[in-house]
């Protein structure tokens, strides 16, 4: 269980039947007072069999919405086929924690749902056996019945739910959730929540809400981070067609709230979207006016050449290490900022009435949007309801909840009338918190054995002083701290006021590339192999470091072993200008290695023809089909990012507008074939969404050395030349 | 001014001016929301509807230009979810977020309407235009091949009889 108390708790359904639902007991600030008898429950068993469970956490295409009822449905041994699952509202004293990032869903639910599911099983079985006049423990359960093998007798759980619902809570050491070898529902791919809703253009997405009498809203924000809107030609505005409302918003200093700007408001959202064209604002642009990506080159450049301005670690004596080697590599890596760019552009709706407030918010931290919305508007969490709606896509933009502050706000200005806030692409895409960008200045050597004897990275990012902005950062722990003895990282950075935020695998999603092509250019060096440099610097230890940095090197060994073996790693004869690269790396509990297999001709036109991918998050991969999903997902989300995309930054602004600047993979550029394997390792599941994306970026840039012999240090790679076949 | 056109085989009217885009036609005079606003500049293909069976970004396209022609949106595919390319999306579990599907299936529907048994080759010129922020690609692949598969067996339809 996690490190909250979750007590159960189990009630009849009104109109017969059985309801079990929660509470959290650990009191966390006003938010989390004692819950009242829950009428939202996690499990609803109808009369009539049917059983409704509650998709707890925000759905983002991640497929939490089927894999953690499915959790629930395994442990109370029902029918798939009468399940039913809604989605819940935002109420973490009775559902513990919803939100959705740092692929945390799965670990955070596993004990708690299976703890939910087998305690309503195990009430059911005692109901049951009253109900057919039977020893309760010759009893067991299928498919939603409760069953006396030795009589041949049965009854449904419909049919006990009610006097299940009346019995005492059975205590937690008395509940026994299932043998994995016992499983029918976990590890099959039950059918996807909500396929067939998407496959007809059923309106379940966010973007798609509407209330009877709502109005819709564009916001326009100042360009240069941080401005503020000073005056506007509102007058006019107001008189063009269907306009109902325009007003400055001054906002409240933090751009991850409210920054400032002008909402328009009218009948139907394409009459305020071309009543803003023509919008005039004027705008005091703040300090920030002065920043540009040119401008953070040229600081870094300069910041190479000085001593860096703190350590972040410091083992052994680095420089008599390098000094020392016999191969030494001197690089120079940089990386971009980066947009999220999820398909659907944010948006939320929201009512005021009467001092209360209701959102339907495609939030990633609807629990968070909770409280700042509070604190922006001046009221009490307990006095705003939040919906959960699904999303068109995650990726990070949703942990901050910006969207939900300005429905709220425009919602407050006109109460009683339900709003809708509408973004366009381009505000979405000027209006990021962006996977910051950064440098990197690595310098290692290796012995006469190949073996590493020294690393030292210069790791140039962004931030004040000795604090790093958000998702920049590197921590001591970080690979391969403890698996080279002389090993140090120090960092300057340059200040910012470009909003950063987390982009999935924050963190790893740069690191990994800096890290593992830096570490294929030391293989490259000592003459080895770049599998078997890797295996070797892994070592011999099963975990390697200790408490938050522990390493568990004997999983990343299995992974790397196993990916070689399936990609016919130096196995295989590969045709001139054809090369095959590899990369592993650890995150969000999750350990992943890859093998890109790639060709590159004279014009510098990449093809990667095949990814493999070996993972391992766990005992048991819940729903196959979406583990697999979000693994081929994530390689093609990293070629995206390796290739093209790159917000840059000019007088305060961001450049990039749309999708044409900013460019994902598309059909044809994607691998022909991706090879996913799940190792099913002792460990409790971990989740998916994250872990398998860091790693394919140095698998497809070292494959384009072993292709072509150019190493690849600047990302976007087009920036030095290259375009896919 | 009142335009005039037949959507999913029905006729209908909206009263809307004539630069609205079809897109914001369908999604806020008419209701129907499968059709999505993805970048509205004709980048992504997730506001793809079929004019008189050809796929057509709708965020680009002034409903004037529209009149009195059929138009065809997701909902029209099979609203039962019979058409074989939906069937095959379910069966290959395609989305992962969805927010793309309704265009990348409105682009395949066209593709086999005119090619019942096209190549990768094929597949991939004609789906082009249309993101997956996700990266669904090769299951949508794979699943426009599979509907052709059902399409030849008659399990399914794959004619759109709105069109």
């Amino acid at each position: 269980m996690n490190s909250r108390r979750f007590f159960l708790k189990v009630s009849l359904l009104s109109g017969g039947g059985m309801l079990i639902g929660g509470h959290e007991a650990l009191a966390q600030g006003p938010r989390r007072a004692q819950a009242p008898l829950d009428p939202n429950a996690f499990v609803k068993i109808a009369p009539d069999g049917m059983v409704t469970l509650t998709g707890k956490n925000p759905e983002m295409g991640q497929g939490i919405k089927t894999a953690l009822p499915m959790i629930l449905a395994e442990e109370l041994d029902i029918d798939w086929k009468l399940v039913r699952v809604v989605q819940g509202d935002l109420d973490e004293v009775k559902f513990g924690s919803q939100s959705a990032g740092g692929s945390r869903s799965t670990p955070n639910n596993w004990d708690l749902l299976r703890q939910v599911g087998a305690t309503a099983r195990l009430m059911l079985v005692q109901a049951g056996a009253t109900s057919l006049g039977v020893p309760v423990e010759e009893c067991s359960t299928e498919m939603g019945r409760v069953l006396h093998k030795a009589s041949g007798k049965s009854v449904s759980y419909g049919e006990i739910a009610s006097k299940a619902a009346a019995l005492p809570m059975p205590k937690p050491d008395q509940v026994k959730p299932k043998d994995a070898k016992d499983y029918k529902i976990i590890g099959k791919s039950m059918p996807t929540i909500d396929l067939p809703a998407m496959v007809t253009g059923k309106p379940i997405y966010s973007i798609d809400f509407k209330l009877p009498g709502m109005l819709f809203a564009v916001y326009e924000k100042c360009p240069v981070y941080g401005g503020k809107a000073v005056s506007a030609n509102l007058d006019e505005i107001k008189k063009m067609p269907r306009v109902t409302h325009a007003f400055i918003v001054e906002g409240n200093g933090d751009v991850s709230s409210l920054a400032s700007g002008v909402a328009i408001v009218a009948e139907k959202w394409w009459y305020a979207n071309e009543a803003r064209k023509k919008l005039k604002v004027v705008w005091e642009e703040g300090p920030t006016v002065s920043h540009t990506s040119v401008g953070y080159d040229a600081k870094a450049k300069e910041l190479f050449a000085a001593k860096p301005a703190f350590a972040i670690r410091k083992d052994g004596d680095v420089e008599a290490a390098i000094a020392g080697g016999v191969k030494k590599v001197d690089a120079k890596y940089q990386y971009p900022f980066i947009s999220h760019a999820q398909m659907e552009p944010g948006n939320c709706a929201a009512r005021f009435v009467d001092g209360k407030l209701e959102v339907w918010a495609p939030s990633q931290t609807p629990g968070r949007g909770q409280q700042m919305a509070a604190s922006a508007l001046g009221l009490k969490p307990a006095d705003i309801t939040v919906h959960q709606l699904r999303t068109g896509g995650g990726f990070g933009r949703r942990l901050a909840n910006d969207y939900m502050i300005e429905a709220a706000w425009i919602a407050k200005q006109i109460p009683g009338t339900p709003i809708k806030l509408l973004w366009t692409r381009e505000d979405d895409m000027r209006h990021d918190f962006y996977r910051p960008g950064g440098y990197q200045h690595m310098r290692g050597a290796v012995d006469a054995s190949g073996k590493i004897v020294g690393w030292h990275d210069h790791f140039v990012s962004f931030g004040e002083g000795e604090k790093f902005v958000s998702s920049s950062n590197i921590s001591p722990g970080d690979f391969p701290a403890n698996f080279v003895s002389n090993f140090g990282v120090e960092a300057t950075l340059i200040p910012t006021k470009v909003p950063t935020g987390p982009l999935r695998a924050p963190r790893s999603n740069s690191l990994a590339w800096v890290i593992h092509s830096f570490i294929d250019e030391l293989a490259h060096a000592a003459g080895k192999d770049p599998v078997q440099f890797r295996l070797d610097l892994l070592g011999d230890q099963p975990v390697v470091g200790k408490g938050m940095e522990a390493y568990d090197a004997g999983r990343m060994k299995a992974c790397l072993q196993l990916v070689a073996e399936k990609s016919g790693w130096g196995k295989r004869k590969l045709a001139k200008g054809t090369g095959m690269g590899v990369g592993f790396h650890y995150s969000h509990s999750g350990y992943f290695a890859q093998v890109a297999e790639v060709s590159v001709d004279a014009q510098k036109r990449v093809k990667v023809h095949k990814v493999w991918a070996v993972g391992d998050v766990g005992s048991e991969i819940i729903h196959p089909s979406s583990a697999k999903n979000q693994v081929e997902g994530a390689i093609i989300d990293g070629m995206s990012e390796l290739m093209a995309q790159e917000i840059t930054i000019d007088r305060g602004r961001t450049v990039q507008t749309n999708f044409h600047q900013h460019q994902m993979v598309r059909m044809k550029q994607a691998p022909p074939e991706i090879e996913v394997h799940f190792i099913k390792s002792k460990n409790s599941p971990t989740g998916l969404g994250e872990p398998p994306l860091p790693p394919v970026l140095p698998a497809i840039a070292n494959a384009i050395f072993a292709a072509s012999g150019i190493r690849v240090r600047t990302l976007p790679m087009a920036k030095e030349g290259f375009k896919w076949a | 001014m009142a335009i005039a056109m037949t959507l999913n085989g029905k006729p209908v009217s909206v009263e809307v001016p004539a630069n609205m885009p079809l897109l914001w036609v369908l999604r806020d005079e008419l209701e129907m929301c499968g059709t999505k606003f993805g970048c509205g500049a004709g980048q992504c293909g997730a506001c793809t509807v079929h004019q008189d069976g050809v796929p057509i970004r709708s965020c680009l396209t002034p409903v004037s230009s529209v009149a009195g022609k059929k138009i065809t949106t997701i909902e029209g595919l099979s609203p039962e979810g019979a058409h074989a390319l939906q069937k095959a999306w379910m069966e290959m579990d395609v989305p992962q977020c969805g927010y793309c599907q309704a265009g990348q299936l409105m682009t395949a529907a066209a593709l086999l309407a005119k090619n019942s048994n096209p190549t990768d080759a094929e597949i991939e010129n004609a789906l082009d235009g249309n993101l997956c922020r996700c990266g669904t690609y090769t299951r949508i692949k794979k699943a426009v091949h599979l509907a052709a598969r059902l399409m030849q067996t008659s399990n399914a339809s794959g004619a759109n009889n709105n069109e």
